[in-house]
């Protein structure tokens, strides 16, 4: 294995006394992004966030090149997330809440930046609307665009395609390839399948707190994974 | 670090400027409070210098708790607050930051009010510089508790009922020391109001480090 | 091993607590045998600190290790604290009442005794509002902390606070006679060995609670597969 990358060895968590997350390893290469699949409660998202350093795993280790990550100081300043929530403050102008995220991160040349990500992402003419305003799909765009504000290598992505109409699908996939590109490493949660198999390299599926399977993006077709899925949940993906 | 403590500051300030949420709420309820004693404790009748250090540090705590109730609804909704969590730095700059907002808007809210209190009940303004430093040292005792403690009851279904009872016993040596130094101000009487700001200094330095040290382990999950 | 043997260790201790407190011990020069309650307020008031003291260790304890026994020790320790904190009030309260006739004196004590009642009740109810096991335990957590180091603080300020006040009554002014002190000794000790037992019970009961539920929780898992 290589030092690069975000790695995870036999993460579990549990809440109180239940089992959510056991014995789930995973690796991560810059230049990848590998796809999560699983149905509604099998832990995807606890999964995440024990990767982000939200939440402590009740045992294994999480690795961001090569060392151990504790509180995730190491971790956060190249990581870029986008949660179930939008982190967003809605009464603050779209322009303003990554002014205000551009500081946290301490982004150079924030305000060249900030007007830049929001071209980018389609929100140049809202830019000074309060958030409050917004559409869920605008504001999951203005999500998406807070998320790479920093330069992030590491992308955290939790079902990031919710509430984005066509044009904001392709270009949240036009956003990921170019990510990937520049050497970025992404993990990517989702219940698009057609799309996320299309632009991800690898998905791993999840199952009742388990990693049940894996595969190549590329050498998987759609029937292929229907079955692989089916025989790791125990129903077809719809 | 403080780079970070001071970006939630701009952030608390221009959301407060577009809602007015906190700041006019507590100025109305505070000024109201002074109202009813104006009727319960008749002004007319009575010479209230011996009460009003009580009554208007009454006032100032309980509108004040109306405003730190609002102080995490912010960051609750969207689930802002993981965004602050994930911020590169140190954690701890999140208390630091939500306390120092919400000692600026105390401060303004206290700043307007206290000529009001006097001249609503009837008391000749005295105290001058150590009234201002009274009312800043124990502002800073009632927010960084308050913030605290906000941060801890946003987490529960009956957070608005729940962070009083939790602040004001906490808060009692608060009170005392406003309330005492207050009146030593008021009564021209340095010794006491000095002695009284110290012990304010000393609960200041207590529930400002005590938090800033615990509240990074409150934030995960 | 404490669930076991403090049963029996706790009978003849209490005996012997109450013998020495109503038998043995002299009555007191100036309140004769109105005195004698002393002894169990002492004994509770004492079990209501190390009962705090042990919420606000366990709180430390869990938010650097997470481990959920820390959590169960200092929400059992809590529960206790304010029954022992209830008695001590209630002692202190009918104390007063029999000495000076009156049922709540201003001492800086009893003052502190009922603030920390206030402070550990509000514990409990955060305890039973909070939402999400684990972040419920990480905020009670942080009041035990807090709440405990607030306590000399707030015993300095309303001693302060006192001070202004020409009248100072002190309850525990008593001249001691040696047997006084044996018999207060033996009232603490009895306590705080009732105390660890219960404890140890409450524990042990929050352990099998969370034990059935982590079989129902598998035996619905298994239903549904
Ligand atoms: N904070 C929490 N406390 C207790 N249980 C939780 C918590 N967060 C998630 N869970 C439980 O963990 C399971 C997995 O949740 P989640 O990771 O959100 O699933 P997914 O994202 O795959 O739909 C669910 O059963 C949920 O109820
Ligand atoms: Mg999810």
């Amino acid at each position: 294995m290589s030092g690069a990358g975000l790695a995870a060895r036999g993460i579990a968590k549990r809440f109180g006394y239940r089992e959510i997350l056991r014995d789930v390893s995973l690796e991560l290469e810059p230049g990848q992004i590998c796809a999560i699949f699983g149905p509604n409660g099998a832990g995807k998202s606890t999964l995440l966030k024990v990767l982000a350093c939200l939440t402590r795993p009740s045992a294994g280790e999480i690795l961001w090149e090569g060392r151990p990550v504790k509180d995730g100081a190491s971790l956060r300043a190249a990581m870029g997330m986008v949660g179930h929530g939008t982190f967003l403050y809605d009464l603050l102008t779209a322009e303003e809440n990554l002014l205000f995220y551009g500081r946290l991160y301490r982004v150079g040349d924030l305000r060249r930046r900030v007007s830049e990500i929001l071209e980018r992402v389609g929100l140049g003419f809202a830019a000074r609307d309060p958030v409050a305003t917004f559409s869920r799909g605008m504001k999951q765009r203005l999500t998406i665009g807070r998320a790479l504000l920093h330069r992030p290598r590491l992308l955290l992505m939790d079902e990031p395609f919710t509430g984005l109409d066509q044009a904001g699908r392709s270009l949240l996939i036009d956003l990921l390839r170019e990510f990937r590109g520049g050497g970025g490493a992404c993990l990517l949660i989702s219940h698009d399948f057609a799309e996320t198999l299309d632009v991800a390299d690898r998905f791993l599926i999840l199952n009742r707190g388990r990693i049940a399977g894996a595969g190549d993006c590329g050498a998987v077709g759609p029937a292929d994974f229907a079955r692989l899925y089916e025989d790791a949940v125990g129903q077809p993906p719809d | 670090m403080l780079a970070k403590s001071m970006a939630i500051v701009w952030k608390d300030v221009v959301v407060e400027f577009r809602a007015k949420e906190i700041l006019a709420a507590v100025l109305i309820f505070a000024a109201l409070v002074a109202l009813i004693f104006g009727f319960a404790f008749d002004p007319v009748e009575h010479d209230l210098t011996g009460i009003f250090p009580g009554l208007m540090w009454v006032a100032y705590f309980f509108a004040g708790t109306l405003g730190l109730n609002r102080s995490f609804i912010t960051e609750k909704q969207n689930d802002a607050l993981q965004g602050l969590v994930l911020a590169p730095g140190d954690r701890s700059a999140i208390f630091l930051g939500k306390f120092l907002a919400n000692w600026l808007f105390m401060t303004l809210v206290e700043l307007i009010l206290t000529p009001v209190f006097f001249a609503l009940l009837n008391v000749s303004f005295k105290g001058g510089l150590l009234l201002a430093a009274v009312l800043a040292l124990a502002t800073v005792g009632f927010t960084a508790a308050g913030t605290f403690l906000s941060g801890l009851a946003a987490n529960t279904r009956a957070s608005e009922v729940l962070l009083p009872i939790l602040l004001f016993p906490l808060l009692v040596p608060v009170v005392i020391g406003a309330v005492r130094a207050t009146a030593g101000a008021m009564a021209g009487d340095a010794a006491t109001a000095v002695a009284w700001l110290r012990a304010l200094a000393a609960y200041d330095a207590v529930f400002v480090v005590v938090p800033f040290l615990v509240f990074e382990y409150l934030l995960e999950g | 091993m404490v669930r076991r043997i403090f049963p029996w260790l706790l009978l003849p201790m209490g005996i012997t607590s109450l013998y020495l407190a109503f038998v043995v011990a002299p009555p007191e020069a100036t309140m004769a045998d109105r005195q004698r309650i002393m002894y169990f307020h002492v004994a509770s008031a004492w079990n209501a600190y190390l009962s705090f003291l042990v919420v606000f260790v366990a709180s430390i304890a869990y938010l650097r290790t997470g481990a959920r026994r820390w959590d169960r020790t200092a929400f059992c320790s809590a529960e206790l604290g304010v029954f022992f904190t209830s008695i001590a009030l209630v002692s202190g309260m009918v104390w007063g009442r029999s000495v000076w006739g009156k049922w709540w004196v201003w001492e800086p004590r009893l003052t502190t005794t009922l603030l920390l009642w206030f402070i550990y009740v509000g514990y409990l109810l955060l305890r039973a509002t909070g939402e999400g096991d684990e972040r419920r335990a990480r905020m009670a957590a942080g009041l035990g902390v807090i709440g405990f180091v607030d306590v000399p603080i707030v015993h300095m300020s309303v001693k302060w606070w006192n001070s202004y006040h020409p009248y100072v009554i002190g309850l525990t002014k008593v001249d001691m006679v040696p047997m006084m002190v044996v018999a207060l000794v033996a009232a603490v000790l009895t306590f705080t060995v009732f105390y660890v037992y219960m404890l140890d019970l409450r524990l042990h009961m929050e352990h099998l609670r969370e034990r059935t539920q982590i079989l129902k929780e598998n035996l619905l898992q298994g239903g549904m597969r």
